[in-house]
C-alpha cells in the first residue's frame, strides 16, 4: 500500500503491475478530457460550483453507503449501494474538475503523495471546507427517511442536471447528461417506496409522514440560488437553483397526488451547507469516512 | 467493430478515422483492442459493449502510441480500472509497449450501442437483453410503474415476468422472476 513498506506481494507481481486485476498507476478519471475553463469563466467559480454538486453526490453516497447490510431485504440494500455508486461516480468526476479548473482547492499534501487531487478533496478537507446541502448530511433514520430524502435530492438533481446538460463548460455539460440517465432511476425507485409506503400500513405511513416532516425544510437549499451559482449562471456555467422549482413542484405534486400525501406547507431556510456550514453530523460522517485515508496520508489505494 | 443495431446515435467507429501513421499497426491494434473482453461481463468485448470509442495509434517522442478510448456505461462503473489495465496488457502483449487510455464522456454510452453479437452473447449467457433506451425531450417523465414493458424470460421464454428490483449485481443490470419456471434472471437496463 505504502511506498516505504516492502509488501510480501512484491515477489509475485515480478515488476509487472498489469497482472493484478486493478494497477497501481495513477489514474486519473478526466484522462484525456479536455478541462479548459471556458473563456470569461472564473476558475476558483467553476471551482466552487463543482465542489457544491461534487459534495452533495459525496457525502449522500457516504450516507447512503452506511446502509450497506441494514436494508429490509436484499434487493433494497443492493439498490441503495447502487445508488450510492452512482453518486460516488459523480462525485469523483465532479472533484476531479474542480481541483482540474483550480488546482487550489485541494488540500496540500506532503510532497510525493500519490493522492489523486479528487481524493484528496474527499479525504482531506475539514467540514467547514464542505459545500453540501445538509439533506445530504444529516444522519440516516429509518427506511421510511431514506425514502424520502432521496426522493426529495432525486428530483431537485434531476431537474437540476436536464439543464445543467446545456451548460457552457463541456465537463459539467457531460458528467450532467450522464447523470440525468442514472439519477432518474433513483428517483423513480424513490418514488416507487413513497407511494408503497403511504398505502401501505398505519405504521408505515406514520413513518413516512415524519421523515417527511423532518425533511421537507430542508429541501429549500437545493432550490435556493447561491452567489456562485448566479454568477455561473449568467455565463451559462451554471443553472439557477431557483429556476428548478417549478419541476420539482411538478414530479413531487404527482406523487403526493398518487400517494394520498398532503404536501407539506411552509419552506424552510437554506442551511448555510454551500459556505461550509454544517450540523454536527457532519463532523462525525467525516471523521468515519476519513480516517483511514488520513492515518495514510502516503498510502496508494 | 461489429455491427449494431442502430436505435439511436452510434458511437464513432475506430475504423472510420483515418489513421496518421502506418495503417497498418492502427488495424492490428484495433483488432486486439476489439478482443478485450468486459471484466463484469466476459461474455461481451468491450467493442461489443460499445465502451470502446476508438483506437489511434499516434506519433510519440518514444516512438508510436496506442490511444485507445473507452467511456463508462455507468459514471461510478468501477470496473473503468479494469478496462484500462486490460486495454493496455493486451496491447502491450501483442507488441504495442506505449498504450494510453482516454476516458470520454460525451455523447454517454447509451444500452443502445450494445452490438448484435454482444446482444446475442448476453442471451446465451442467460441475461435479458435492453430494449430501446427511453428517449425523451425535455424533463424525464416520473414512472411509478414498471419502466419497461416485462421481458421474456430468458430461460423458458415466457412473459408472466416481474421486476424484483431496478439494481443489480452491476450497475447496468435489473433484477426479475419469472412466474413460469420460477427461476430469477438479470435483465440489462436501457440507458
Amino acid at each position: 500500500m505504502s511506498d516505504d513498506h516492502e509488501s510480501i506481494f512484491d515477489g509475485l507481481a515480478g515488476g509487472d503491475s498489469t497482472q493484478w486485476a486493478f494497477g497501481t498507476d495513477f489514474e486519473d478519471p478526466l484522462a484525456g478530457v479536455d478541462t479548459s475553463v471556458p473563456e470569461g469563466v472564473g476558475s476558483a467559480e467553476l471551482a466552487a460550483y463543482c465542489l457544491m454538486l461534487g459534495d452533495d453526490a459525496l457525502i449522500l453516497s457516504q450516507r447512503l453507503a452506511e446502509w450497506c447490510s441494514r436494508a429490509p431485504d436484499l434487493e433494497e440494500d443492493i439498490a441503495l449501494a447502487n445508488v450510492a455508486l452512482d453518486l460516488l461516480g459523480q462525485a469523483r468526476l465532479l472533484l476531479a474538475r474542480a481541483a482540474a479548473a483550480d488546482p487550489g482547492v485541494a488540500p496540500a499534501l506532503p510532497e510525493g503523495s500519490p493522492v489523486p487531487p479528487e481524493d484528496a478533496l474527499a479525504f482531506f478537507r475539514d467540514a467547514g471546507q464542505f459545500r453540501n446541502v445538509w439533506l445530504a448530511e444529516v444522519e440516516n433514520g429509518d427506511f421510511a427517511h431514506v425514502v424520502v430524502r432521496l426522493l426529495l435530492f432525486s428530483t431537485a438533481r434531476l431537474a437540476l442536471l436536464e439543464r445543467l446538460a446545456a451548460s457552457v463548460d463541456t465537463v459539467l455539460a457531460a458528467v450532467a447528461a450522464k447523470g440525468v440517465k442514472e439519477v432518474a432511476y433513483h428517483r423513480d425507485w424513490a418514488g416507487r417506496w413513497f407511494l408503497t409506503l403511504a398505502q401501505g400500513t398505519e405504521e408505515s405511513r406514520r413513518r413516512l409522514d415524519a421523515a417527511l416532516g423532518e425533511l421537507w425544510p430542508l429541501l429549500a437549499e437545493l432550490v435556493t440560488a447561491h452567489p456562485v451559482e448566479l454568477t455561473l449562471a449568467r455565463s451559462g456555467v451554471a443553472v439557477d437553483p431557483a429556476a428548478l422549482r417549478a419541476d420539482v413542484d411538478a414530479v413531487l405534486g404527482q406523487v403526493f397526488a398518487v400517494s394520498g400525501v398532503p404536501r407539506p406547507g411552509g419552506e424552510g431556510e437554506p442551511g448555510g451547507g454551500r459556505d461550509g456550514g454544517h450540523t454536527p453530523a457532519m463532523t462525525v460522517l467525516l471523521a468515519d469516512m476519513q480516517s483511514v485515508a488520513r492515518a495514510h496520508p502516503a498510502g496508494r489505494w | 467493430m461489429n455491427a449494431r443495431e442502430h436505435t439511436g446515435h452510434a458511437p464513432p467507429d475506430a475504423r472510420e478515422h483515418p489513421g496518421p501513421v502506418l495503417p497498418d499497426a492502427r488495424e492490428r491494434a484495433v483488432r486486439v483492442a476489439e478482443r478485450v473482453r468486459d471484466p463484469e461481463m466476459p461474455m461481451l468485448t468491450l467493442a461489443d459493449l460499445g465502451v470502446l470509442r476508438g483506437v489511434e495509434v499516434e506519433p510519440g517522442p518514444d516512438g508510436e502510441v496506442v490511444v485507445a478510448s473507452i467511456t463508462p456505461t455507468y459514471t461510478g462503473c468501477p470496473a473503468m480500472a479494469t478496462m484500462r489495465d486490460d486495454l493496455v496488457h493486451g496491447l502491450r502483449e501483442a507488441g504495442f509497449p506505449r498504450v494510453e487510455v482516454r476516458v470520454v464522456l460525451d455523447p454517454p454510452w447509451s444500452s443502445d450501442w450494445i452490438s448484435e453479437r454482444g446482444r446475442a452473447a448476453l442471451r446465451a449467457a442467460g441475461l435479458s437483453v435492453p430494449g430501446p433506451a427511453r428517449r425523451t425531450s425535455g424533463p424525464v417523465p416520473l414512472t411509478l410503474g414498471p419502466v419497461r414493458p416485462a421481458p421474456a424470460c430468458p430461460r423458458c421464454g415466457s412473459r408472466a415476468t416481474r421486476p424484483t428490483s431496478e439494481f443489480g449485481a452491476t450497475a447496468c443490470k435489473a433484477l426479475y422472476a419469472c412466474a413460469d419456471c420460477l427461476e430469477p434472471f438479470e435483465h440489462v437496463k436501457e440507458i
